[in-house]
């Protein structure tokens, strides 16, 4: 069977693309000969900047022969049932054949498809191929039309079996396929011919091209890690930029080379980003000093000099990059030195964060605001939090920052630093944009915590407060990230605190801020009632704020508001905390007003928490069980209670005390929607028949008398085992007694009875939620 | 070819007009209006329209008033030269050609690290853009390289190809000089030696004062509207002039074009553009580069009407 060998070469293709192209090309040649009817043992594809080749390994010769039968009308039917088969088949009359059909006779047309050869089929695959391959961008060139990535210019397509080899014709907007291809841009620039993809592997390595890019990458991180070693350093790993490199040459030659002792000052996150963004440069670090000294680069080159003009040519270029981030970060340190680190911050009132939600300062003062709330909550002292907010954000002032954004934090805590703040404070320059992600790490100092947290709440409050909700895959604010933060911050953290009384902080805040930036020339109208920001006139002097039906804000000019438009009516303001109802917007119907703002968002994070307690390994149900308890914004108690019950559900005692609660459940809710009446007081021993009963009676004394100090000192566990002692007797007790017996007082005492095991249970979570 | 290493700034420029002029590119001469940068000049800006081929090459001097630096900064300049190539339909061996250009400057592709580096190019004030790389000679950036895919708002067919060169950067790597200011202009043995200093240092303050200073922000506002209704007053004129004779005056209009780019840049030199602002006016200024591109592909250069 024959192997396939194609390779497509062009000119240099982005480092980026190259894995995706990679996949996409073997899928969609594979795919095009599996449905042509081909079958092959293994595809392996492989790029370099100037090629992406496929190699495919026994690949069948050609595709059966398919024969296909279809009976037609019969010969009595109308002329236009067999035109119509006719057409079906593709056939002419004479090529019908006529059979006996059982019920007279019938036409029958017999389809021959004939096996076809592999490389006729190749040929259309790779045309389809290299005409709708999918890369992220791609254009044309010269006088054609054919799209691809950047110019194309040979396509070698070669089926190779015992016998030799042999080209597969095709020809793209003249480029005719071929058996050649070319080595290294500088080092072997001429073409050659292949045989196969031995031999072509082969030659091209001797003509300077390592095809596989991870090859090239592990003789790129071979070499750099052997010089650095040998100078007493170490590579910082970066897998990202490694692919990236092994992605930008076809012969790898490795130079190393020394900072300038005058850079060797700059923090090593300033060193290590400016070489990697502007050189793609590896870093190398001092072990023993954890400064960065050396760096890597890596050439598509070998030289004469082996590399000294290249080394040379590449330091100057760093020394002029690194002069640049010298000068910011001296320049950095001079302004915090002469203003602090709040007057570098001072700028920030110019900076436009949202045009509904004001300027980044605004924002600051709202972080510092619930800042301070939460200190007291996690641990940390109210004045250092709000200190911590109100500098966390001033290195977005800092040259450094304006030219690295990717540095934001990092040069906080060293700005930070240098002013002499407390390392709390400096700290949470960087932590408090933690967590980034759903594994980036968590934050622990408490005033980091308090910052963090206030940070994640006012852009979510800030953002339902304009009604800029994440849809379906649309989260350009990357809300669902921060609610995540949130939920990470307070269970890592253990934090006990009411999370809508938060919300509700941080909506005030925002809500006015959104009055304040319409008051500032941009004219807003929310229309979710009693919630957000209404007012009237071009002027915009007529706004006030409202949350949840609570006025909040009103302008503090002599001729402030007196009247506004709110959820349809007019309004009249008395005083800042009270205002009537006038009348009726334009005769619209009033509405009551719905759900607050706040529990909206309420219910967003109960959302993300479910996605992140699924991710380890709790059932929806089980939370849904949970969430349907009171102080269900305490997310802390509510993973607690959560992580009880799913244990609890997992033990045999768990599992039939659920099926003993659903059948206690069943037969009372039967009963009371017959009786319509509620059975849930005066169960009595008294009345106790069985001996079952009677134990049982006594089960659920004990059971209570447990239940309650544990719930109250949120002892789930506790409150669950002895919920689980309620098992055995509620077995025996249904084992032995009919609750619905004839006699109406032993009846209705049996009921009341079920009504305290349902009572009991629904103490500790809402079992009806919980599914099988 | 010339294997000896070049001395001044201007034998670098000497070379690359002799090497294109030999590659068959007609050498213009510069525009006589302030650009931003070479691709404004028509030779690239409308050429790049329309089906007839083209081959062109020039130095454009450039003025961008907002990276004056008085003349101190050792790379950054108010007042700099691009050498520029448009070649269309792009040949096939253009990145071979392109090679050739540097070995012809003294860059030895066998010494030196040469890279092409993913940098697509987009121009949102000529509503173009196209794709291509930048090139890296040992890890600097001294040439852009692009196909044209789409200018003024229209598909270029056939394709141009168009590579820039920023001579002062590329310049003071090939002759190894660290501040702008210190480059030889001349032959550094000419009895009147001039390095670049001598020609440019002043020029540099004097246009830096004004640029960021003194420049009348009233009047380049008002001279900005002025152009722009002018641009757009010449294009709704009567394809037919008094005589009757078809003659669309994309050139003109898109002098008026250039001027409001230009005009737009001094302003946020001075710093009256806010944020918010800025994207309305470059706004403005591509709407008329799009209007003069469906002006100038209904002439006859545009291929509009048969030679």
């Amino acid at each position: 069977m024959p192997d396939l060998l194609i390779e497509l070469f062009s000119e240099e293709i982005p480092a980026r693309m190259q894995a995706k192209a990679r996949e996409d090309l073997k899928k969609l040649v594979t795919d095009g000969l599996v449905e042509a009817g081909l079958t092959y043992r293994g595809a392996q594809a492989f790029s370099t900047p100037r090629r992406l080749t496929l190699a495919i390994e026994a690949l069948t010769a050609e595709s059966r022969a398919v024969r296909e039968e279809r009976k037609g009308p019969a010969t009595t039917a109308p002329e236009a049932a067999l035109q119509g088969f006719l057409r079906s088949t593709g056939l002419t009359l004479d090529q019908l054949e006529v059979r006996d059909a059982g019920k007279g006779q019938a036409y029958f047309a017999v389809i021959e498809k004939p096996g076809r050869k592999a490389a006729e089929i190749i040929a259309e695959v790779l045309e389809a191929t290299i005409r709708t391959f999918p890369w992220p961008k791609s254009m044309r060139w010269g006088s054609g039309t054919l799209r691809w990535v950047r110019p194309l210019h040979s396509i070698l397509c070669l089926l190779t079996d015992d016998h030799g080899s042999e080209v597969v014709e095709l020809n793209i907007d003249g480029i005719a396929s071929g058996d050649t291809t070319r080595g290294h841009r500088f080092l072997s620039p001429d073409s050659f011919a292949v045989t196969g993809f031995d031999d072509y592997a082969a030659k091209l390595k001797r003509a300077h091209v390592i095809l596989s890019s991870e090859d090239r990458a592990e003789h790129i991180w071979h070499d750099a890690t052997n010089m650095a070693f040998a100078s007493g350093l170490e590579v910082v790993e970066d897998k990202g930029l490694l692919t990236e490199v092994a992605g930008l040459v076809e012969w790898p030659v490795v130079l190393m080379g020394k900072i300038d002792d005058d850079f060797l000052g700059l923090p090593p996150e300033v060193l290590q980003t400016s070489m990697k963004e502007h050189q793609k440069f590896f870093s190398c670090r001092n072990p023993k000093t954890g400064r960065i000294e050396g760096f890597i680069t890596v050439a598509n080159n070998a030289t004469a000099d082996h590399g000294a003009t290249i080394l040379k040519g590449n330091q100057k270029v760093l020394s002029a990059r690194l002069s640049d981030a010298k000068f910011f970060w001296e320049n950095d340190l001079r302004t915090v030195d002469q203003v602090g680190m709040e007057g570098m911050a001072a700028g920030l009132a110019n900076v436009t964060f949202h045009n509904k939600l004001g300027s980044q300062a605004d924002r600051i003062g709202r972080i510092e605001a619930l800042a301070r709330e939460i200190a007291p909550l996690v641990g940390a002292a109210p004045d250092l939090a709000a200190e911590a907010a109100r500098v966390a954000k001033a290195d977005l002032q800092s040259a450094m920052v304006g030219e690295f954004p990717e540095l934001q934090g990092t040069m906080g805590v060293y700005y930070a630093r240098a002013a002499g703040l407390p390392e709390a404070v400096a700290n949470a320059c960087k932590a408090h944009y933690q967590p980034l992600g759903p594994s980036d790490d968590v934050p622990t100092e408490p005033v980091s915590v308090a910052v963090a947290l206030a940070d994640k709440i006012d852009t979510l409050t800030g953002f339902w407060a304009i009604d800029e909700k994440p849809t379906g895959s649309k989260d350009p604010f990357a809300l669902r990230r921060a609610a995540l933060g949130v939920i990470r911050l307070v269970l890592m953290g253990d934090l006990r605190c009411n999370l809508a009384d938060l919300l509700e902080h941080g909506l005030d805040l925002n809500v006015v801020a959104t009055a304040k930036a319409g008051h500032l020339g941009k004219r807003q109208r929310l229309k979710s009632n009693f919630n957000g920001v209404e007012g009237e006139g071009e002027t915009l002097t007529r706004f006030v704020a409202f949350n949840n039906g609570k006025m909040i804000w009103m302008p503090d000019t002599e001729d402030s508001v007196r009247e506004a438009w709110v959820g349809g009516k007019l309004v009249r303001v008395r005083t800042p905390s009270s205002f009537e109802m006038v009348k009726d917007y334009e005769g619209e119907e009033a509405v009551a007003p719905a759900g607050s703002i706040a529990g909206d968002l309420l219910s967003f994070f109960h959302d993300r928490l479910k996605v992140h307690l699924k991710d380890q390994g709790i059932r929806h149900d089980v939370i849904d069980a949970c969430l349907a308890m009171p102080g269900n914004d305490d997310l802390t108690l509510l993973v607690k209670r959560a992580e009880a019950l799913a244990a609890f559900l997992k033990t045999d005692d768990g599992e039939n005390l659920l099926q003993g609660f659903k059948r206690a459940n069943n037969i009372l809710t039967q009963a009371e929607e017959k009786d319509g009446v509620e059975y849930s007081f005066g169960a009595d021993p008294k009345f106790a028949e069985d001996a079952t009963e009677r134990t049982l009676f006594d089960a659920l004394d004990a059971a209570e008398a447990a239940i309650a100090p544990a719930m109250k000192s949120e002892d789930f566990t506790a409150a669950m085992s002895a919920m689980a002692a309620l098992r055995a007797p509620m077995d025996a007790f249904f084992e032995a007694v009919q609750v619905n017996t004839d006699n109406a007082v032993v009846r209705r005492n049996r009921l009341n009875l079920l009504s305290r095991i349902r009572a009991i249970c629904l103490s500790v979570a809402d079992l009806n939620r919980i599914e099988g | 070819m010339n294997t000896t290493a070049p001395r001044s700034f201007q034998e670098i420029i000497l070379r690359l007009q002799s090497y294109w002029a030999a590659q068959g590119c007609a050498v213009l001469q510069p525009y006589d209006m302030e650009v931003g940068a070479g691709t404004f000049h028509p030779a690239t800006t409308l050429r790049a329209l329309g089906s007839r081929p083209w081959a062109a090459a020039y130095v454009q001097p450039s003025r961008r008033p907002t990276d004056g630096r008085y003349g101190e900064n050792p790379n950054r300049l108010q007042h700099y030269y691009q050498y520029q190539v448009l070649i269309k339909p792009s040949p096939a061996n253009l990145q071979d050609l392109y090679l050739g250009s540097l070995a012809a400057i003294g860059i030895d592709a066998g010494l030196h690290d040469i890279r092409f580096v993913e940098d697509d190019w987009e121009s949102p004030t000529l509503g173009a853009w196209g794709l291509g790389w930048e090139v890296w000679c040992d890890g600097m950036e001294v040439s852009q390289f692009t196909y044209f895919q789409q200018v003024g708002g229209h598909d270029c067919k056939p394709v141009s190809g168009e590579l820039t060169y920023g001579l002062e950067r590329l310049a003071m790597y090939v002759l190894g000089i660290d501040h702008v200011m210190e480059m030889p202009f001349n032959d550094p043995d000419a009895p009147i030696a001039l390095k670049y200093g001598d020609i440019f240092r002043q020029t540099e303050q004097e246009y830096s004062r004004w640029n960021f200073d003194q420049a009348d922000t009233e009047m380049l506002l008002k001279h900005f509207e002025d152009a722009e209704a002018e641009c757009e007053r010449i294009l709704a004129a009567q394809p037919e002039d008094k005589a009757g004779r078809r003659i669309v005056m994309a050139h003109p209009a898109y002098d008026q074009c250039i001027k409001a780019s230009h005009l737009f840049n001094l302003l946020d030199a001075r710093g009256v553009i806010s944020v918010t602002e800025r994207q309305a006016y470059i706004g403005r200024v591509r709407a008329l580069a799009k209007k003069c591109a469906d002006a100038f592909v209904t002439t006859e250069a545009g291929g509009g009407v048969a030679a």
